[in-house]
């Protein structure tokens, strides 16, 4: 059965499914540093990271959720040194987020090498779409493991910035380092810390890239993601649930290109692909103002000030 | 000195002991010097990790990068856009910005060179070629002004909104050379109509070095009497410092701002007009090669000085002329040089916390 123009929301929608994880994972990373008061744009190189590492331990050991793992551990591993590197007086942390992300792309452009050709055991899909009878429908609603784990991520992560005691010390070094230094609780170790578990799940994203959609290792694989996180997490004004919302609507956003294509519409291609690039800055000049901080923002972060 | 009233030791002038102008200058290149001494022995024990001779490898870098008179003629062509890159970082950093989308400035620089070459195929050479660099100048300014613009009109943070405006760039940058302007000739590489050999830049009397590196030079000469002995360089300068004093004291904070943001986007268009009128002939997908990003480690490493960026450039450009003979030797990855270059920019960022703790070369009356 062919949808016809009915195919190109479809697509949108199977797009924002599929393509949002690796926006999911790297924007509740991101949300997470951010809110203890720091801001890593590194999280591209660890996320390209993540991807290299994932696949290459899945091709060695044939275990994929392995790949998962190390890929975590690999970006726990590059938040620590972003973290631990920014914790020195006077070096600034949008610098060394430069610095990580040609520092990570790098390496794992170098470690990776050996893994472009080879094809490694991937993650596998959940078919929840095998009520329809449109194939366009049940592509669409195919989904990843990863994908239901983010959303209760960030389920989680909601809650426990709200209720646990872990959560009000992150928000708490985030807002105000002296009102946290003054309640005895050690700042440059908190924010080291929510700096590697950050890297933790942007790695993990990376490893979605790789392990699932597109599912193959190369250069160019990340578009950007780990950077648009960044802006994303503004949009969200620093809540998990609204990072939830905005992975998909730019997962729909990156998908909009490929899906017109495939209806007819090529002109203008490249012009598609840069919708989310287009999309951010629009929300970014919408929201934001020089006169006032953004609400919600945490207060000692420096990109609001 | 006792009871005197200590003076803030300021950048160069108030030195209230001779020398302490020299130690602060010797401060600043040897703590960048150091971090690269360091950042060659992490990445000597990545190497010797990976199994090979550090030695060699480091061997290899000089012969690729300065060994030879080819060496330095191949590693000064891959210097000169990124003396012009770095100046996209600098300038903004006078005022205070972290810009990084020198890379999109620069495609956008060399497109817009190459579209007014082709039209201007009957000009005099020089009419045209003074013709492409001010409208590639004039595009890259406005590209990086945009950023500076949404930073001070709308408080849109300028390193995020100049990253993505690099991918808007390249998307249009694409766009562009696959359709509208597409040479219906060039079939399996997408370009521009070719500017014509009549127009192309030439090189430098007596070597094998086009002119870029020559724009490059100068353009930091200049920018470095602007940012150090002009008023519009010292009132960026307090901006930089600090934005609320500049206000008070009347500063017109966002024309300084966007005067910056232009200024340093030209550079980065002129770097894609050289590209595009020196090496390439046309605009194509070899423009986008990472020099902007390159630029950026430059620029950090020469601590945002203009004049220091020249040097440093050098630096950067031999280590990336290496690559091609670390590649064939010693059978490593072209990203080898990736490496090095993020380990020594990690480095140099973290020993940016010891400015003004090693005693060595403080003034002597803070040393007390």
């Amino acid at each position: 059965m062919d949808l016809g123009w009915w195919g190109v929301p479809v697509a949108v929608l199977g797009g924002a499914i599929r393509v949002s994880t690796p926006f999911l994972f790297v924007s509740l990373g991101e949300c997470l540093t951010e809110k203890s008061g720091r801001i890593n744009l590194g999280l591209e190189g660890i996320l390209v990271m993540g991807a290299m590492s994932g696949y290459g331990v899945s091709y060695l050991t044939g275990s994929p959720w392995l790949g998962v793992l190390v890929a975590g551990v690999a970006g726990l591993l590059l938040g620590l040194l972003h973290g631990t590197i920014c914790s020195l007086p006077r070096v600034n942390d949008i610098a060394v987020g430069i610095g990580l992300m040609l520092f990570g792309t790098g390496l794992a452009f170098f470690l990776g090498k050996p893994f472009v050709q080879p094809k490694a055991p991937t993650l596998p899909a959940i078919h929840l779409g095998d009520w329809a009878s449109s194939p366009q429908v049940q592509s669409a609603l195919q989904v990843n493991v990863l994908f239901i784990v983010g959303v209760a991520l960030a389920l989680a992560l909601a809650w426990a910035f709200r209720n646990t005691r872990w959560g009000l010390v992150v928000r708490v070094v985030g807002d105000s380092s002296e009102a946290a230094r003054a309640m005895g609780y050690n700042v440059d170790r908190v924010r080291v810390l929510a700096t590697a578990a950050g890297g933790f799940l942007a790695g993990i994203g990376g490893s979605f890239l790789s392990l699932y959609y597109p599912g193959s290792w190369n250069e160019g694989l990340s578009s950007g993601q780990g950077l648009m996180a960044v802006a994303l997490v503004i949009f969200a004004r620093w809540q998990p649930l609204y990072c939830f919302y905005a992975a998909l609507l730019f997962g729909g956003a990156g998908a909009l290109g490929p899906a017109l294509q495939s209806v007819g519409i090529t002109s203008g291609f490249y012009l598609f692909n840069a919708a989310p690039y287009v999309l951010t800055l629009a929300i970014m000049i919408a929201t934001c103002s020089p006169r006032r901080n953004l609400a919600g923002a945490p207060g000692e972060l420096s990109v609001t000030r | 000195m006792d009871g005197s009233i200590a003076l803030p030791a300021g950048r160069a002038g108030a030195a209230a002991f001779p020398g302490d102008r020299l130690r602060r200058a010797a401060e600043s290149v040897a703590i960048p010097v150091g971090a690269l001494v360091v950042a060659m022995v992490l990445f000597g024990v990545f190497m010797a990790l990976t199994g090979k001779n550090p030695l060699d490898v480091y061997a290899l870098i000089y012969r690729g990068g300065f060994g030879s008179g080819f060496a330095w003629q191949n590693t000064l062509q891959r210097a000169a856009p990124l003396i012009l890159t770095a100046l996209c970082v600098a300038l903004p950093a006078q005022a205070g910005l972290i810009v990084i989308g020198g890379e999109g400035a620069l495609v956008l620089g060399g497109l817009a060179a190459a579209v007014v070459g082709h039209a201007a195929s009957g000009a005099s050479p020089l009419a045209a070629q003074i013709g492409m660099a001010l409208t590639a100048m004039f595009v890259g300014g406005a590209w990086i002004a945009l950023a500076g613009a949404l930073r001070h009109y709308r408080g849109v943070n300028e390193t995020i909104s100049s990253l993505l405006l690099t991918y808007i760039a390249i998307a249009l940058f694409n766009h562009f050379v696959e359709g509208p302007l597409r040479d219906p000739g060039s079939l399996n590489k997408p370009s521009t109509r070719p500017i014509g050999e009549a127009l192309m830049v030439g090189h430098l009397p007596g070597m094998d070095v086009h002119w870029g590196l020559a724009y490059g030079v100068a353009f930091c000469a200049l920018c470095y009497v602007l940012v150090h002995y002009t008023v519009l360089g010292f009132a960026l300068r307090i901006v930089g410092g600090n934005v609320r004093a500049a206000r008070l004291a009347g500063l017109r904070v966002g024309w300084l701002v966007l005067v910056s943001c232009f200024l340093g986007g030209s550079a980065a268009g002129l770097a894609g007009m050289v590209e595009v009128a020196a090496v390439h002939g046309s605009a194509n997908a070899s423009l986008i090669a990472g020099y902007g990003y390159a630029g950026i480690l430059v620029s950090f490493i020469a601590r945002h000085n203009p004049i220091a960026v020249v040097p440093v450039a050098v630096l950067v450009g031999g280590i990336g002329a290496s690559g091609g003979l670390l590649q064939r030797r010693l059978d490593l990855p072209d990203a080898t040089v990736l490496v090095l270059q993020g380990i020594a920019f990690m480095v140099i960022l973290a020993a940016e916390t010891l400015y003004g703790r090693l005693r060595l070369f403080q003034p002597r009356e803070q040393r007390r």
